[in-house]
């Protein structure tokens, strides 16, 4: 009870300065997160250097829950690597192994196969209609090294959205009402 | 400065600023690992080779593969993926790569194995290139920890050809 006071008091004696320098901080947060981010894209190459596993389909080696780090380096795609590719029109990244390459002498382009690892079949299903083959412009990256268990907040966040909107709530609030 | 939130946040951030150390000390302690695996396989058998009706040659063999990778495995290895793979070149593709079997490895007693089996995912080229063709069988590793950096290498055993004719 007090500490609700507390804050409708600190809320109700906003001055102006002080106000304005603490948006101006969380700005700053904010930008140095967002730069932190785009750097690691610049660095690594990939489009989004970190991913969450969202499925089954790599157990026992990636659980529910992992997050991954990718790169993407000039290297030619071969069998063993383990790949984040999209498929045309879906926009959920897919993290499976290589099972076939055949590389083209002339043009040096590469068709690849990919299958989970805990799964039966292969990708042939997952791919648009009528694709047969994985390229290279299909691939956001290699995956390098891992994390486990780091990544179930985002799951979260994503299976339950009414949680992120606590989270964004309860932070907000703790920025407007500390006095630092 | 002693309110209990201040404690918390304190607390918080130094626990998981030792445990991402922890887990990068992890990681680093598997590059002081140098592992010596070993392996042999065996094409038992011919079971058949036909064209496609897509103008493809696929072919289907008996193999005896056997390996030990007990090397490869540290305290910080959740479990090693191998798989075996024909290599081999043709006119049009300068590499063609295709897993004929692949296991998972959980634990270093399972790591020194042998196998009699027959090729678990079809061997098929692009094309009708396979006839007379030399081809390697590579085996690759692949060790994934359970925190951290994973490592893959392969060992090329070379000198398997494919029958001249259809059978």
């Amino acid at each position: 009870m007090e500490w609700i006071r507390e804050s409708v008091d600190s809320i109700k004696s906003i001055q102006l300065r002080p106000t304005l320098s603490q948006a101006v901080n969380l700005g700053l947060i904010l930008t140095s997160a967002l730069i932190i981010w785009k750097g690691l894209i610049c660095i690594t190459g990939s489009e989004s250097p970190v991913v969450v596993v969202l499925s089954e389909s790599m157990e026992p080696g990636f659980q529910r829950g992992d997050i991954l780090f990718l790169h993407m380096s000039k290297d030619p795609l071969r069998a063993g690597e383990i790949i984040v590719f999209n498929v045309d029109g879906h926009d959920i990244p897919i993290v499976h192994r290589v099972i076939k390459v055949h590389e083209r002498q002339d043009t040096g382009e590469v068709y690849i196969l990919t299958k989970g690892d805990n799964n039966d079949d292969d990708d042939r299903v997952l791919y648009a209609q009528g694709q047969r083959w994985l390229q290279r412009h299909h691939v956001m990256g290699r995956a390098v090294g891992f994390l486990p268990y780091v990544g179930w907040m985002t799951i979260i966040m994503t299976e339950k959205p009414i949680i992120k909107y606590i989270i964004i709530g309860a932070l907000g609030l703790l920025v407007i009402t500390s006095k630092d | 400065m002693h309110s209990f939130g201040y404690r918390a946040n304190a607390l918080l951030t130094f626990a998981v600023t030792i445990l991402a150390l922890m887990c990068a000390m992890a990681s680093f302690s598997d590059n002081l690992n140098h592992p010596s695996p070993s392996s042999s396989v065996q094409v038992l058998n011919v079971n058949w080779f036909q064209k496609q009706p897509n103008g493809n040659d696929e072919v289907s063999l008996t193999l005896n593969i056997s390996a030990d990778l007990q090397s490869l495995f540290t305290w910080n290895t959740k479990q090693v993926f191998v798989f075996l793979a024909a290599e081999y070149e043709t006119s049009k593709n300068s590499l063609n790569q295709i897993s004929l079997w692949d296991g998972i490895i959980a634990s270093k007693e399972h790591a020194k194995f042998w196998t009699h089996t027959s090729n678990k995912y079809r061997f098929i080229d692009q094309g009708s290139n396979l006839r007379g063709k030399e081809f390697n069988l590579t085996l690759h590793w692949h060790v994934m920890p359970k925190t951290g950096k994973m490592f893959a290498d392969k060992l090329v055993m070379s000198g398997y050809r494919l029958p001249k004719e259809y059978r």
